[in-house]
Protein backbone atom coordinates (compact mmCIF):
# COMPACT_ATOMS: atom_id res chain seq x y z
CA UNK A 1 0.00 0.00 0.00
CA UNK A 2 1.00 3.42 -0.70
CA UNK A 3 2.02 5.41 1.76
CA UNK A 4 1.15 8.48 0.83
CA UNK A 5 -2.55 9.58 1.59
CA UNK A 6 -5.24 10.00 -0.41
CA UNK A 7 -6.16 12.98 1.43
CA UNK A 8 -2.99 14.66 1.42
CA UNK A 9 -4.03 17.53 -1.46
CA UNK A 10 -4.59 20.85 -0.67
CA UNK A 11 -8.20 21.10 -0.95
CA UNK A 12 -10.52 19.06 1.28
CA UNK A 13 -10.55 15.40 -0.20
CA UNK A 14 -14.22 15.09 -2.27
CA UNK A 15 -14.97 11.94 -1.24
CA UNK A 16 -15.07 12.91 2.21
CA UNK A 17 -17.00 16.16 1.75
CA UNK A 18 -19.56 14.09 -0.34
CA UNK A 19 -19.87 11.58 2.17
CA UNK A 20 -20.43 14.57 5.24
CA UNK A 21 -22.80 16.05 3.17
CA UNK A 22 -24.75 12.67 2.69
CA UNK A 23 -24.67 12.76 6.26
CA UNK A 24 -25.88 16.10 6.53
CA UNK A 25 -28.72 15.13 4.41
CA UNK A 26 -29.22 12.45 6.36
CA UNK A 27 -29.24 14.56 9.62
CA UNK A 28 -31.23 17.50 8.00
CA UNK A 29 -34.23 15.11 6.92
CA UNK A 30 -34.13 12.93 10.37
CA UNK A 31 -35.39 16.00 11.81
CA UNK A 32 -39.10 15.67 11.05
CA UNK A 33 -39.99 12.37 12.97
CA UNK A 34 -43.39 13.26 12.96
CA UNK A 35 -43.21 13.42 9.03
CA UNK A 36 -41.60 10.58 8.67
CA UNK A 37 -44.15 8.29 10.70
CA UNK A 38 -47.25 11.02 8.69
CA UNK A 39 -45.66 10.01 5.20
CA UNK A 40 -45.49 6.49 6.07
CA UNK A 41 -49.09 6.36 7.43
CA UNK A 42 -50.71 7.47 4.02
CA UNK A 43 -47.97 5.65 2.14
CA UNK A 44 -49.57 2.38 4.16
CA UNK A 45 -53.19 3.31 3.24
CA UNK A 46 -52.90 3.71 0.17
CA UNK A 47 -50.56 0.48 0.05
CA UNK A 48 -53.73 -0.97 1.17
CA UNK A 49 -56.08 0.19 -1.45
CA UNK A 50 -54.20 -0.42 -4.08
CA UNK A 51 -53.31 -4.16 -2.80
CA UNK A 52 -57.02 -5.04 -2.67
CA UNK A 53 -57.43 -3.72 -6.18
CA UNK A 54 -54.77 -5.57 -7.77
CA UNK A 55 -55.91 -8.96 -5.79
CA UNK A 56 -59.04 -8.18 -6.89
CA UNK A 57 -57.77 -7.98 -10.42
CA UNK A 58 -55.85 -11.37 -10.22
CA UNK A 59 -59.00 -12.95 -9.10
CA UNK A 60 -60.77 -11.74 -11.84
CA UNK A 61 -58.46 -12.81 -14.35
CA UNK A 62 -58.48 -16.16 -12.78
CA UNK A 63 -54.74 -16.16 -13.65
CA UNK A 64 -51.03 -14.05 -13.14
CA UNK A 65 -51.11 -10.95 -15.35
CA UNK A 66 -47.84 -9.95 -16.44
CA UNK A 67 -46.08 -12.55 -14.59
CA UNK A 68 -47.23 -11.27 -11.35
CA UNK A 69 -48.85 -13.64 -9.01
CA UNK A 70 -50.83 -12.89 -5.78
CA UNK A 71 -48.02 -12.50 -3.38
CA UNK A 72 -45.54 -10.48 -6.28
CA UNK A 73 -48.66 -8.36 -6.67
CA UNK A 74 -48.77 -7.77 -2.84
CA UNK A 75 -44.75 -7.14 -3.13
CA UNK A 76 -45.19 -4.46 -6.29
CA UNK A 77 -47.61 -2.29 -4.25
CA UNK A 78 -46.02 -2.75 -0.93
CA UNK A 79 -42.15 -1.79 -1.93
CA UNK A 80 -43.70 0.46 -4.52
CA UNK A 81 -45.27 2.76 -1.35
CA UNK A 82 -41.78 2.00 0.89
CA UNK A 83 -39.92 3.10 -1.66
CA UNK A 84 -41.71 6.23 -2.62
CA UNK A 85 -40.55 8.37 0.10
CA UNK A 86 -37.19 7.03 -0.60
CA UNK A 87 -37.10 7.80 -4.70
CA UNK A 88 -37.85 11.28 -4.94
CA UNK A 89 -40.09 10.71 -7.79
CA UNK A 90 -42.09 13.87 -7.12
CA UNK A 91 -38.87 16.16 -7.74
CA UNK A 92 -37.48 18.87 -5.39
CA UNK A 93 -37.59 22.72 -5.84
CA UNK A 94 -34.65 23.72 -4.25
CA UNK A 95 -32.19 24.01 -6.86
CA UNK A 96 -34.63 25.91 -9.15
CA UNK A 97 -35.49 28.46 -6.45
CA UNK A 98 -31.50 28.90 -6.56
CA UNK A 99 -31.05 29.60 -10.15
CA UNK A 100 -33.88 31.95 -9.99
CA UNK A 101 -32.54 33.92 -6.88
CA UNK A 102 -28.62 33.62 -8.05
CA UNK A 103 -28.27 31.44 -5.60
CA UNK A 104 -26.71 29.25 -7.33
CA UNK A 105 -23.76 31.64 -8.20
CA UNK A 106 -22.52 30.68 -4.27
CA UNK A 107 -22.86 26.53 -5.08
CA UNK A 108 -20.73 27.51 -8.52
CA UNK A 109 -17.82 29.01 -5.79
CA UNK A 110 -17.79 25.75 -3.65
CA UNK A 111 -15.05 23.45 -3.76
CA UNK A 112 -17.08 20.58 -4.98
CA UNK A 113 -19.54 20.42 -7.97
CA UNK A 114 -22.84 21.43 -7.51
CA UNK A 115 -24.57 18.49 -9.18
CA UNK A 116 -21.91 16.12 -6.91
CA UNK A 117 -23.46 18.20 -3.49
CA UNK A 118 -26.97 18.21 -4.42
CA UNK A 119 -26.34 14.09 -5.21
CA UNK A 120 -25.03 13.91 -1.67
CA UNK A 121 -27.47 15.83 0.03
CA UNK A 122 -30.37 13.34 -1.46
CA UNK A 123 -28.38 10.16 -1.30
CA UNK A 124 -28.98 10.88 3.04
CA UNK A 125 -32.37 12.09 2.62
CA UNK A 126 -32.75 8.46 0.40
CA UNK A 127 -31.37 7.01 3.80
CA UNK A 128 -33.19 8.43 6.35
CA UNK A 129 -36.44 8.09 4.30
CA UNK A 130 -35.68 4.10 3.53
CA UNK A 131 -35.39 3.56 7.42
CA UNK A 132 -37.81 5.45 8.87
CA UNK A 133 -40.67 5.49 6.40
CA UNK A 134 -39.68 2.39 3.56
CA UNK A 135 -38.54 -0.41 6.06
CA UNK A 136 -41.67 0.26 8.69
CA UNK A 137 -44.16 0.18 5.86
CA UNK A 138 -42.82 -3.23 4.49
CA UNK A 139 -43.01 -4.51 7.08
CA UNK A 140 -46.78 -3.49 8.02
CA UNK A 141 -47.13 -4.94 4.61
CA UNK A 142 -45.75 -8.31 5.32
CA UNK A 143 -47.74 -8.22 8.41
CA UNK A 144 -51.33 -7.55 6.40
CA UNK A 145 -50.60 -9.61 3.47
CA UNK A 146 -49.29 -12.82 2.09
CA UNK A 147 -46.47 -10.53 0.54
CA UNK A 148 -43.02 -12.52 -1.83
CA UNK A 149 -40.10 -12.08 -0.72
CA UNK A 150 -37.08 -11.71 -2.47
CA UNK A 151 -36.18 -15.42 -3.88
CA UNK A 152 -32.44 -15.57 -2.85
CA UNK A 153 -29.33 -13.22 -0.96
CA UNK A 154 -28.13 -12.10 -4.55
CA UNK A 155 -32.28 -10.53 -4.86
CA UNK A 156 -31.67 -9.00 -1.91
CA UNK A 157 -28.36 -7.37 -2.84
CA UNK A 158 -29.17 -6.59 -6.15
CA UNK A 159 -32.66 -5.26 -4.89
CA UNK A 160 -30.06 -2.78 -2.63
CA UNK A 161 -27.75 -1.97 -5.59
CA UNK A 162 -31.59 -1.14 -7.57
CA UNK A 163 -32.88 0.98 -4.73
CA UNK A 164 -29.46 3.05 -4.78
CA UNK A 165 -29.29 3.46 -8.73
CA UNK A 166 -33.08 4.20 -8.75
CA UNK A 167 -32.46 6.92 -5.80
CA UNK A 168 -29.55 8.46 -8.46
CA UNK A 169 -31.76 8.12 -11.79
CA UNK A 170 -34.41 9.91 -10.23
CA UNK A 171 -32.16 12.71 -8.84
CA UNK A 172 -30.44 13.02 -11.98
CA UNK A 173 -33.74 13.51 -13.97
CA UNK A 174 -34.42 15.98 -11.77
CA UNK A 175 -31.39 18.29 -11.29
CA UNK A 176 -31.97 18.33 -15.22
CA UNK A 177 -35.46 19.52 -15.00
CA UNK A 178 -34.55 22.31 -12.06
CA UNK A 179 -31.56 23.01 -14.35
CA UNK A 180 -34.28 24.17 -16.89
CA UNK A 181 -35.13 27.94 -14.48
CA UNK A 182 -31.81 28.96 -16.13
CA UNK A 183 -33.39 29.65 -19.63
CA UNK A 184 -37.17 29.83 -18.33
CA UNK A 185 -38.60 32.14 -15.64
CA UNK A 186 -41.27 29.53 -14.59
CA UNK A 187 -40.64 25.71 -15.13
CA UNK A 188 -43.89 24.43 -13.30
CA UNK A 189 -45.29 23.31 -16.15
CA UNK A 190 -42.59 21.13 -16.90
CA UNK A 191 -42.14 20.00 -13.35
CA UNK A 192 -45.62 18.94 -13.65
CA UNK A 193 -45.48 16.61 -16.66
CA UNK A 194 -42.36 15.30 -15.59
CA UNK A 195 -44.51 14.09 -12.10
CA UNK A 196 -47.36 12.66 -14.29
CA UNK A 197 -46.00 11.08 -17.02
CA UNK A 198 -43.09 9.73 -14.39
CA UNK A 199 -45.88 8.80 -11.51
CA UNK A 200 -47.46 7.20 -14.85
CA UNK A 201 -44.46 5.17 -16.54
CA UNK A 202 -42.45 4.19 -13.08
CA UNK A 203 -44.72 1.95 -12.43
CA UNK A 204 -46.01 3.63 -8.74
CA UNK A 205 -49.76 3.13 -9.76
CA UNK A 206 -49.88 -0.43 -12.07
CA UNK A 207 -46.71 -2.62 -12.97
CA UNK A 208 -45.43 -1.16 -16.02
CA UNK A 209 -45.83 -5.32 -17.79
CA UNK A 210 -49.72 -4.76 -17.22
CA UNK A 211 -49.65 -1.83 -19.83
CA UNK A 212 -51.17 -2.33 -23.32
CA UNK A 213 -48.42 -2.61 -25.62
CA UNK A 214 -47.72 0.47 -26.63
CA UNK A 215 -47.56 2.43 -23.43
CA UNK A 216 -45.31 -0.43 -22.53
CA UNK A 217 -43.05 0.65 -25.43
CA UNK A 218 -43.13 4.32 -24.25
CA UNK A 219 -42.57 3.68 -20.72
CA UNK A 220 -39.56 1.10 -21.78
CA UNK A 221 -37.49 4.11 -23.93
CA UNK A 222 -38.12 6.39 -20.77
CA UNK A 223 -36.07 6.46 -17.51
CA UNK A 224 -39.05 6.17 -15.48
CA UNK A 225 -39.46 2.84 -14.91
CA UNK A 226 -35.42 2.80 -13.49
CA UNK A 227 -36.54 5.03 -11.06
CA UNK A 228 -38.63 2.17 -9.16
CA UNK A 229 -40.50 -0.62 -11.65
CA UNK A 230 -36.90 -2.73 -11.93
CA UNK A 231 -36.21 -2.34 -7.63
CA UNK A 232 -39.10 -3.61 -7.31
CA UNK A 233 -39.52 -6.26 -9.57
CA UNK A 234 -35.54 -7.52 -8.51
CA UNK A 235 -37.26 -7.42 -5.18
CA UNK A 236 -40.40 -9.16 -5.61
CA UNK A 237 -38.89 -11.80 -7.45
CA UNK A 238 -40.66 -11.19 -11.01
CA UNK A 239 -36.74 -10.75 -12.74
CA UNK A 240 -34.35 -13.39 -11.74
CA UNK A 241 -31.26 -14.67 -13.05
CA UNK A 242 -29.64 -13.44 -16.04
CA UNK A 243 -32.85 -10.61 -15.93
CA UNK A 244 -31.03 -9.09 -12.73
CA UNK A 245 -27.96 -7.92 -14.37
CA UNK A 246 -30.17 -6.49 -17.40
CA UNK A 247 -32.16 -4.37 -15.15
CA UNK A 248 -29.16 -3.48 -13.53
CA UNK A 249 -27.14 -2.29 -16.66
CA UNK A 250 -30.00 -0.08 -17.87
CA UNK A 251 -30.20 1.73 -14.27
CA UNK A 252 -26.41 2.16 -15.01
CA UNK A 253 -27.40 3.24 -18.47
CA UNK A 254 -29.82 5.91 -17.31
CA UNK A 255 -27.58 6.85 -14.18
CA UNK A 256 -24.33 7.91 -16.33
CA UNK A 257 -26.44 9.67 -19.40
CA UNK A 258 -28.99 11.37 -16.81
CA UNK A 259 -25.49 12.71 -15.01
CA UNK A 260 -23.61 13.77 -17.90
CA UNK A 261 -26.78 15.70 -19.11
CA UNK A 262 -27.13 17.47 -16.26
CA UNK A 263 -22.94 18.27 -15.99
CA UNK A 264 -23.93 19.46 -19.83
CA UNK A 265 -26.59 21.34 -18.98
CA UNK A 266 -25.35 22.84 -15.66
CA UNK A 267 -22.41 24.28 -17.91
CA UNK A 268 -24.59 25.86 -20.38
CA UNK A 269 -26.63 27.34 -17.24
CA UNK A 270 -23.44 28.64 -15.90
CA UNK A 271 -22.17 30.42 -19.04
CA UNK A 272 -25.73 32.10 -19.27
CA UNK A 273 -26.00 32.66 -15.82
CA UNK A 274 -25.72 36.61 -15.30
CA UNK A 275 -25.62 37.52 -11.09
CA UNK A 276 -25.91 41.75 -10.28
CA UNK A 277 -24.35 42.83 -7.48
CA UNK A 278 -21.20 42.16 -5.24
CA UNK B 1 -88.64 39.55 4.03
CA UNK B 2 -86.96 41.71 1.65
CA UNK B 3 -84.96 43.31 4.80
CA UNK B 4 -83.35 39.94 5.51
CA UNK B 5 -82.73 39.13 1.96
CA UNK B 6 -80.74 42.64 1.59
CA UNK B 7 -79.13 41.87 5.36
CA UNK B 8 -77.82 38.20 3.78
CA UNK B 9 -76.71 40.02 0.60
CA UNK B 10 -74.60 42.40 2.59
CA UNK B 11 -73.23 40.03 5.00
CA UNK B 12 -72.02 37.72 2.08
CA UNK B 13 -70.75 40.77 0.03
CA UNK B 14 -66.75 40.23 1.89
CA UNK B 15 -66.84 36.75 0.69
CA UNK B 16 -68.19 37.60 -2.89
CA UNK B 17 -64.97 40.05 -3.25
CA UNK B 18 -62.76 38.03 -2.17
CA UNK B 19 -63.47 35.18 -3.97
CA UNK B 20 -63.63 37.53 -6.96
CA UNK B 21 -60.51 39.03 -6.04
CA UNK B 22 -58.70 35.56 -5.65
CA UNK B 23 -60.05 34.20 -9.35
CA UNK B 24 -59.07 37.25 -10.63
CA UNK B 25 -55.60 37.48 -9.16
CA UNK B 26 -55.17 33.77 -10.62
CA UNK B 27 -56.08 35.11 -14.15
CA UNK B 28 -52.79 37.56 -14.34
CA UNK B 29 -50.59 35.51 -15.42
CA UNK B 30 -52.15 34.05 -18.54
CA UNK B 31 -49.43 31.41 -18.84
CA UNK B 32 -48.94 29.97 -15.73
CA UNK B 33 -53.14 29.84 -15.49
CA UNK B 34 -53.34 27.66 -18.25
CA UNK B 35 -50.47 25.67 -17.47
CA UNK B 36 -51.43 24.86 -14.08
CA UNK B 37 -55.27 24.32 -15.71
CA UNK B 38 -53.37 21.25 -18.33
CA UNK B 39 -51.41 20.03 -15.19
CA UNK B 40 -54.61 19.54 -13.51
CA UNK B 41 -56.32 17.46 -16.69
CA UNK B 42 -52.82 15.50 -16.87
CA UNK B 43 -53.63 14.53 -12.90
CA UNK B 44 -57.10 12.91 -13.81
CA UNK B 45 -55.93 11.58 -17.20
CA UNK B 46 -53.37 9.27 -15.03
CA UNK B 47 -56.31 8.90 -12.31
CA UNK B 48 -57.88 7.13 -15.30
CA UNK B 49 -54.96 5.98 -17.28
CA UNK B 50 -55.05 3.41 -13.64
CA UNK B 51 -58.45 2.65 -14.15
CA UNK B 52 -58.47 1.73 -17.88
CA UNK B 53 -54.93 -0.53 -17.77
CA UNK B 54 -56.76 -2.22 -14.93
CA UNK B 55 -59.69 -3.37 -17.76
CA UNK B 56 -57.27 -3.18 -20.39
CA UNK B 57 -56.39 -6.71 -18.84
CA UNK B 58 -59.72 -7.43 -17.30
CA UNK B 59 -63.09 -7.57 -17.72
CA UNK B 60 -64.70 -7.08 -14.23
CA UNK B 61 -63.42 -5.30 -11.26
CA UNK B 62 -65.43 -6.15 -8.00
CA UNK B 63 -68.63 -6.89 -9.35
CA UNK B 64 -68.41 -3.92 -11.87
CA UNK B 65 -67.92 -3.40 -15.66
CA UNK B 66 -65.66 -0.61 -17.60
CA UNK B 67 -68.95 1.56 -18.12
CA UNK B 68 -69.59 1.22 -14.12
CA UNK B 69 -66.31 1.55 -12.96
CA UNK B 70 -66.07 4.39 -15.32
CA UNK B 71 -69.21 5.65 -13.33
CA UNK B 72 -67.85 5.14 -10.08
CA UNK B 73 -64.68 7.31 -11.20
CA UNK B 74 -66.55 9.51 -12.93
CA UNK B 75 -68.53 10.62 -9.86
CA UNK B 76 -65.77 10.31 -7.25
CA UNK B 77 -63.16 12.49 -9.17
CA UNK B 78 -66.39 15.11 -9.73
CA UNK B 79 -67.28 15.23 -6.09
CA UNK B 80 -63.20 15.76 -4.69
CA UNK B 81 -62.76 18.55 -7.80
CA UNK B 82 -65.42 20.30 -6.19
CA UNK B 83 -64.27 20.13 -2.77
CA UNK B 84 -60.70 20.05 -3.61
CA UNK B 85 -61.53 23.54 -5.55
CA UNK B 86 -63.41 25.06 -2.56
CA UNK B 87 -61.82 23.88 0.44
CA UNK B 88 -59.10 22.07 -0.97
CA UNK B 89 -56.66 24.89 0.16
CA UNK B 90 -57.07 24.09 4.29
CA UNK B 91 -54.29 21.75 3.08
CA UNK B 92 -52.08 24.73 3.22
CA UNK B 93 -52.91 25.40 7.33
CA UNK B 94 -49.56 24.21 8.76
CA UNK B 95 -48.01 26.62 6.43
CA UNK B 96 -50.02 29.62 7.89
CA UNK B 97 -49.76 27.93 11.17
CA UNK B 98 -45.82 27.83 11.13
CA UNK B 99 -45.83 31.33 9.81
CA UNK B 100 -47.79 32.62 12.40
CA UNK B 101 -49.93 34.42 9.12
CA UNK B 102 -53.22 32.18 11.25
CA UNK B 103 -53.48 35.12 13.80
CA UNK B 104 -54.11 37.54 11.24
CA UNK B 105 -57.66 35.37 10.53
CA UNK B 106 -58.45 35.77 14.38
CA UNK B 107 -58.38 39.37 14.48
CA UNK B 108 -60.80 40.03 11.52
CA UNK B 109 -64.75 40.23 11.95
CA UNK B 110 -65.39 36.93 10.31
CA UNK B 111 -65.27 33.33 10.98
CA UNK B 112 -62.00 32.02 10.79
CA UNK B 113 -63.26 28.58 8.56
CA UNK B 114 -65.08 30.97 6.18
CA UNK B 115 -62.14 33.14 5.78
CA UNK B 116 -59.91 30.06 5.28
CA UNK B 117 -62.20 28.98 2.77
CA UNK B 118 -62.46 32.05 0.80
CA UNK B 119 -59.11 32.97 1.11
CA UNK B 120 -58.77 31.24 -2.14
CA UNK B 121 -60.57 29.56 -4.87
CA UNK B 122 -58.53 26.97 -6.94
CA UNK B 123 -60.04 27.57 -10.51
CA UNK B 124 -56.93 25.25 -11.74
CA UNK B 125 -59.08 22.04 -10.50
CA UNK B 126 -60.94 23.28 -13.32
CA UNK B 127 -58.82 20.40 -15.19
CA UNK B 128 -59.15 17.85 -13.39
CA UNK B 129 -63.12 18.02 -13.43
CA UNK B 130 -63.03 18.71 -16.73
CA UNK B 131 -61.88 15.25 -17.28
CA UNK B 132 -64.58 14.02 -14.45
CA UNK B 133 -67.05 15.31 -16.59
CA UNK B 134 -66.49 13.72 -19.39
CA UNK B 135 -65.91 10.28 -18.19
CA UNK B 136 -69.58 11.16 -16.67
CA UNK B 137 -71.24 11.99 -19.81
CA UNK B 138 -69.65 8.97 -21.41
CA UNK B 139 -70.33 6.46 -18.48
CA UNK B 140 -74.35 7.60 -18.13
CA UNK B 141 -74.39 7.66 -22.02
CA UNK B 142 -72.63 3.96 -22.83
CA UNK B 143 -74.47 2.63 -19.72
CA UNK B 144 -77.97 0.62 -19.57
CA UNK B 145 -79.57 2.99 -17.45
CA UNK B 146 -83.68 3.02 -17.29
CA UNK B 147 -84.00 6.79 -16.89
CA UNK B 148 -86.36 8.23 -14.60
CA UNK B 149 -86.67 11.71 -12.72
CA UNK B 150 -85.31 9.73 -9.78
CA UNK B 151 -82.54 8.62 -11.26
CA UNK B 152 -81.70 12.41 -12.00
CA UNK B 153 -82.50 13.25 -8.91
CA UNK B 154 -80.23 10.55 -7.29
CA UNK B 155 -77.36 12.06 -10.04
CA UNK B 156 -77.57 15.63 -8.92
CA UNK B 157 -78.09 14.88 -4.68
CA UNK B 158 -74.74 12.52 -5.26
CA UNK B 159 -72.96 15.01 -6.56
CA UNK B 160 -73.66 17.82 -4.09
CA UNK B 161 -73.65 15.34 -1.21
CA UNK B 162 -70.15 13.83 -2.81
CA UNK B 163 -68.45 17.65 -2.84
CA UNK B 164 -69.97 18.10 0.57
CA UNK B 165 -68.47 14.71 2.07
CA UNK B 166 -65.09 15.38 0.56
CA UNK B 167 -65.35 19.30 2.05
CA UNK B 168 -65.79 17.80 5.26
CA UNK B 169 -62.75 15.48 5.03
CA UNK B 170 -60.47 18.49 4.30
CA UNK B 171 -62.36 20.40 6.89
CA UNK B 172 -61.57 17.83 9.94
CA UNK B 173 -57.85 17.14 8.34
CA UNK B 174 -58.49 21.15 8.71
CA UNK B 175 -59.28 21.09 12.70
CA UNK B 176 -56.37 18.36 13.43
CA UNK B 177 -53.45 20.31 11.19
CA UNK B 178 -53.65 22.64 14.60
CA UNK B 179 -52.32 19.13 17.00
CA UNK B 180 -50.28 18.10 13.83
CA UNK B 181 -48.23 20.83 12.42
CA UNK B 182 -45.13 18.66 11.23
CA UNK B 183 -47.11 15.90 11.02
CA UNK B 184 -49.75 17.26 8.13
CA UNK B 185 -49.20 14.19 6.26
CA UNK B 186 -51.27 12.26 8.31
CA UNK B 187 -54.54 13.64 6.96
CA UNK B 188 -53.42 12.82 4.12
CA UNK B 189 -54.05 9.19 4.72
CA UNK B 190 -58.05 9.82 4.73
CA UNK B 191 -58.28 13.21 2.44
CA UNK B 192 -56.13 11.28 -0.78
CA UNK B 193 -56.74 8.13 0.92
CA UNK B 194 -60.26 8.48 0.70
CA UNK B 195 -60.40 9.91 -2.49
CA UNK B 196 -58.69 6.89 -3.81
CA UNK B 197 -60.91 4.39 -1.93
CA UNK B 198 -63.96 6.25 -2.94
CA UNK B 199 -63.48 5.67 -6.91
CA UNK B 200 -63.12 1.46 -6.15
CA UNK B 201 -65.79 -0.59 -6.07
CA UNK B 202 -66.19 -1.22 -2.63
CA UNK B 203 -66.85 -5.41 -3.27
CA UNK B 204 -62.80 -5.54 -3.88
CA UNK B 205 -62.80 -4.50 -0.23
CA UNK B 206 -62.70 -7.40 2.88
CA UNK B 207 -65.62 -6.59 5.28
CA UNK B 208 -64.17 -4.35 7.91
CA UNK B 209 -62.76 -2.02 5.50
CA UNK B 210 -66.02 -1.65 3.49
CA UNK B 211 -67.54 -1.20 7.03
CA UNK B 212 -65.12 1.34 7.51
CA UNK B 213 -64.91 3.62 3.77
CA UNK B 214 -68.66 3.21 4.70
CA UNK B 215 -69.66 3.97 8.26
CA UNK B 216 -66.79 5.43 9.28
CA UNK B 217 -65.07 7.23 6.72
CA UNK B 218 -68.59 8.10 4.25
CA UNK B 219 -66.17 7.75 0.87
CA UNK B 220 -68.79 4.86 -0.40
CA UNK B 221 -71.33 7.19 -0.49
CA UNK B 222 -69.89 9.62 -2.62
CA UNK B 223 -69.89 7.52 -5.68
CA UNK B 224 -69.85 3.56 -5.24
CA UNK B 225 -73.51 3.49 -3.78
CA UNK B 226 -75.00 5.65 -5.92
CA UNK B 227 -73.81 4.21 -9.17
CA UNK B 228 -74.61 0.45 -7.93
CA UNK B 229 -78.41 2.17 -7.33
CA UNK B 230 -78.18 3.98 -10.44
CA UNK B 231 -77.02 0.97 -12.45
CA UNK B 232 -79.25 -1.76 -10.49
CA UNK B 233 -76.61 -3.64 -10.01
CA UNK B 234 -76.64 -6.13 -7.11
CA UNK B 235 -73.72 -4.47 -5.09
CA UNK B 236 -72.90 -5.19 -1.76
CA UNK B 237 -74.81 -7.32 0.65
CA UNK B 238 -74.09 -5.67 3.75
CA UNK B 239 -75.49 -2.46 1.97
CA UNK B 240 -78.69 -2.18 0.58
CA UNK B 241 -79.79 -0.27 -2.50
CA UNK B 242 -82.32 2.43 -0.39
CA UNK B 243 -78.76 3.48 1.21
CA UNK B 244 -77.70 4.87 -1.67
CA UNK B 245 -80.55 7.90 -1.28
CA UNK B 246 -78.65 8.06 2.48
CA UNK B 247 -75.71 10.26 0.79
CA UNK B 248 -76.95 13.92 2.26
CA UNK B 249 -77.17 11.34 5.67
CA UNK B 250 -73.87 10.50 5.55
CA UNK B 251 -72.70 14.00 4.17
CA UNK B 252 -74.21 15.25 7.55
CA UNK B 253 -72.92 12.93 9.49
CA UNK B 254 -69.28 13.87 8.35
CA UNK B 255 -70.25 17.53 8.70
CA UNK B 256 -70.74 17.15 12.20
CA UNK B 257 -67.44 15.14 12.76
CA UNK B 258 -65.69 18.32 10.99
CA UNK B 259 -66.79 20.62 13.10
CA UNK B 260 -66.37 19.09 16.33
CA UNK B 261 -62.64 18.88 14.87
CA UNK B 262 -62.37 22.37 13.59
CA UNK B 263 -63.44 24.15 16.77
CA UNK B 264 -61.02 21.59 18.91
CA UNK B 265 -58.70 22.89 16.60
CA UNK B 266 -59.35 25.97 16.39
CA UNK B 267 -59.62 26.09 20.45
CA UNK B 268 -56.54 24.24 21.07
CA UNK B 269 -54.52 27.23 19.34
CA UNK B 270 -52.42 29.46 21.33
CA UNK B 271 -51.49 32.12 18.74
CA UNK B 272 -48.17 32.75 17.22
CA UNK B 273 -47.38 35.57 19.96
CA UNK B 274 -46.43 39.28 18.89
Amino acid sequence: MSSVAPCACPRPCPVKTFWLLVRAGFRRHSTYRLALLAGMTTNSVFGIIRAYILLAALASAGASIGGYDASMAVAFVWWGQALLGTVNLWGFAEVKDRVRTGDIAIDFLRPLDPQLAYLAGDLGRAGINLIGRGIPAILLGALLFDIAWPPSGLSWAAGAVSVLLAVIVAFAGNFVINLLAFWLVEIRGITLLWMITGGLLCGLYLPVPWFPDWLRTVATWSPFPSMLQQPIDILAGRVVGAGIATSLAIQLFWVTALLALGQVVLRAGRRRLEVQGG
Amino acid sequence: MADRRLDLAVRLRPYRVLLASRAHAQMQYRTSFVTDILGTVGVGLAEFAEVWVIFHNVDVLGGLDFTAALLVFALSNLAFSLADMFVGHLDQLPRYIRAGQVDAFYVRPLPLLAQLMTSDLSLRRVGRLSVALVALIVALTTADISWSTATVALILLTIVSGTAIFSALFTTAGGLQFFLVDGAEFTNAFTYGGQYAAQQSQQIFPDPLRIFWTFVIPTAFVAYLPAVAILDLPGDPLAPTWLAWCTPLAAALAWALAGLCWRSGTRHYQGAGG
